[in-house]
């Protein structure tokens, strides 16, 4: 256990599987049984069909941005020195989109419609944050 | 396909009254503020307390608003309402109030709100962070705190920053045209002397201001301030014998597409295209019938997908439409007439005021920012992250 640099997301019941994956920085998410669209966030039923037959699967995390916004101030006290950053809506390979937080360019430089790979930032219990960088 | 069972001119808004001052700061409790407003709006309307037999209220009190507030004023309402859908809340509590008088549940309502939230940052009281939970609530039911809060999203201004994002993108819509709804909407504040915010200002100063959360600047972004407001409601029958103008409810809609950002379906388009459908169908009106409309701007943004979603211009259209100033004192679309939640006043859910401006307009008491003739209004809420509208189209007697 480190100390947390940032505020560190919660562990609701159904996400287990979603946060030991990130330990091996690996991406999961539930695919429904029913319609075989992909969930997310994770929910013990499909809200496309309302089926609850949802399994666990290794995902690609790659997509494009879908929206951007730089925060010039922190949305929380701890990530203080970190801005100018860019939060992020990026519709991923898979078929869902998700917030995320583009880095390894400069934060101004980030655009809709982008292409963008996973990258992963680790938290104080061994757990890692997905994040975002540039593909090329 | 619902099927629409139109309530079309069976209740009217017969009392409004609101408290707001130009420092932005009231004096006395949270319950005096709802005492306050309550008495005024039923006194214009020549009714009091014991007349009440429906509450609306959607704040305040351990976790029953209505049934607190109730016992507070010594009322025993036998249609009651604590819908709690942040900014439209009001506008729905008007939806829901309507349905009961029509259907003869309850004869005469009360619906009020008062935040003091200047106040309380003043006093050292904790801000709004943004969504952490404030407890008895399970991870499951807040995902934002999972899959939004950690990646430090200012909320609700990047929820919001987001949308414009995406408008501008996929539209061309430029920071200009956003800024000229702020413009537009201070020059009606000028002409309110309760605003917050009354000098003038140009698309300039917008742009000039700070960024927080890109693309929207300072002034793009609603007020904090304090705030009470009140509306009562009654039968269309016995509000032709009150001493108000009436102003009748002709239609209302309400729709939800989402509660957190990253989960909207699309973020140039707001449930609002399906509750104005709704509200205009009801109403047997289209959006070329409304002479004032009061939308829900706590950030530009929201006003320009709200005239895209309501119909008063094609998607993709608002910057273009809001660039001539149509939407200022004098203009073709008077909107915001109060000055709006970005010069007016903002205690946290504007909806109350849009109403009460809307009700006013139609009353013809709105003094220099009166608009003429006024006789169809829309009072259009919007709630959470551009996650829950409701729309209600008021007019006058002429209108039935």
């Amino acid at each position: 256990m480190s100390e947390p640099t940032r505020f560190e997301p919660p562990i609701s019941a159904v996400s287990e599987p979603y946060w030991e994956a990130t330990r091996e920085r690996r991406l999961v998410l539930q695919h429904c049984d029913s319609c075989e669209r992909t969930v997310w966030y994770p929910r013990v039923l499909c809200p496309h069909c309302g089926g609850t037959d949802l399994t666990w699967s290794d995902a690609c995390g790659h997509g494009a941005v879908y929206a951007v916004s730089v925060q010039y101030r922190p949305g929380h006290p701890a990530l203080a020195d970190r801005v100018p950053y860019a939060v992020a809506l990026v519709d991923l390979d898979d078929g869902v989109r998700v917030m995320t937080s583009v880095v390894g360019c400069a934060a101004e430089d980030v655009h809709i419609g982008q292409r963008v790979r996973p990258t992963w930032e680790e938290l104080s219990d061994g757990r890692n944050l997905l994040m975002h960088e540039p593909e090329a | 396909m619902i099927r629409q069972h139109s309530v079309r001119g069976a209740a009217a808004v017969v009392g409004v009254a609101d408290a707001v001052s130009p420092d932005g700061v009231l004096q006395g409790s949270l319950r005096a503020l709802e005492v306050q407003v309550i008495r005024e709006a039923l006194e214009s309307a020549g009714l009091s307390l014991a007349d009440v037999d429906g509450l609306a209220t959607c704040t305040g009190g351990m976790m029953m608003p209505s049934v607190e507030l109730a016992e507070y004023l010594g009322v025993s309402p036998v249609w009651t309402d604590s819908t709690q859908t942040g900014g439209s809340s009001f506008e729905i509590h008007v939806e829901h109030a309507a349905a009961a008088i029509a259907s003869g549940a309850c004869e005469v309502v009360v619906i009020v709100y008062a935040q003091t939230p200047k106040s309380t940052f003043k006093r050292g009281g904790a801000r709004f962070l943004g969504g952490l939970p404030s407890g008895g609530a399970d991870i499951d039911q807040v995902p934002r705190v999972e899959w939004e809060i950690p990646y430090g999203i200012q909320l609700p201004i990047g929820a919001y920053s987001l949308a414009a994002s995406r408008h501008m993108a996929q539209y061309g819509t430029t920071s200009e045209q956003l800024a000229q709804i702020a413009v537009s909407t201070r020059e009606w504040a000028t002409l309110n002397p309760n605003a917050s915010l009354r000098g003038p200002i140009t698309i300039e100063d917008v742009l000039a201001s700070p960024m927080t959360a890109s693309p929207l600047h300072k002034l793009d972004c609603c007020l904090v301030t304090d705030g009470a407001g009140a509306i009562v409601m009654t039968s269309a029958e016995r509000a032709r014998d009150l001493r108000q103008r009436p102003a009748y409810v002709l239609g209302a809609g309400t729709a939800h597409s989402h509660s957190m950002i990253s989960q909207m379906p699309d973020l140039t388009v707001t449930a609002g295209r399906e509750s104005g459908a709704k509200a205009f169908a009801a109403a047997r009106l289209g959006p070329g019938d409304v002479d004032v409309a009061q939308l829900y701007d706590s950030f530009t943004i929201t006003v320009l997908l709200a005239l895209e979603d309501l119909g008063f211009c094609g998607k993709g259209e608002g910057g273009s439409f809001v660039e001539d100033g149509r939407l200022g004192p004098g203009g073709s679309f008077p909107a915001q007439t109060s000055g709006g939640g970005l010069a007016y006043t903002h205690p946290g859910m504007f909806g109350m005021f849009l109403l009460v401006e809307a009700v006013r307009q139609l009353q013809g008491s709105c003094g220099p920012r009166q608009v003429p003739g006024a006789e169809v209004a829309v009072a259009h809420g919007c709630g959470g992250v551009l996650s829950a509208t409701s729309t209600i189209i008021l007019g006058t007697e002429a209108t039935l």
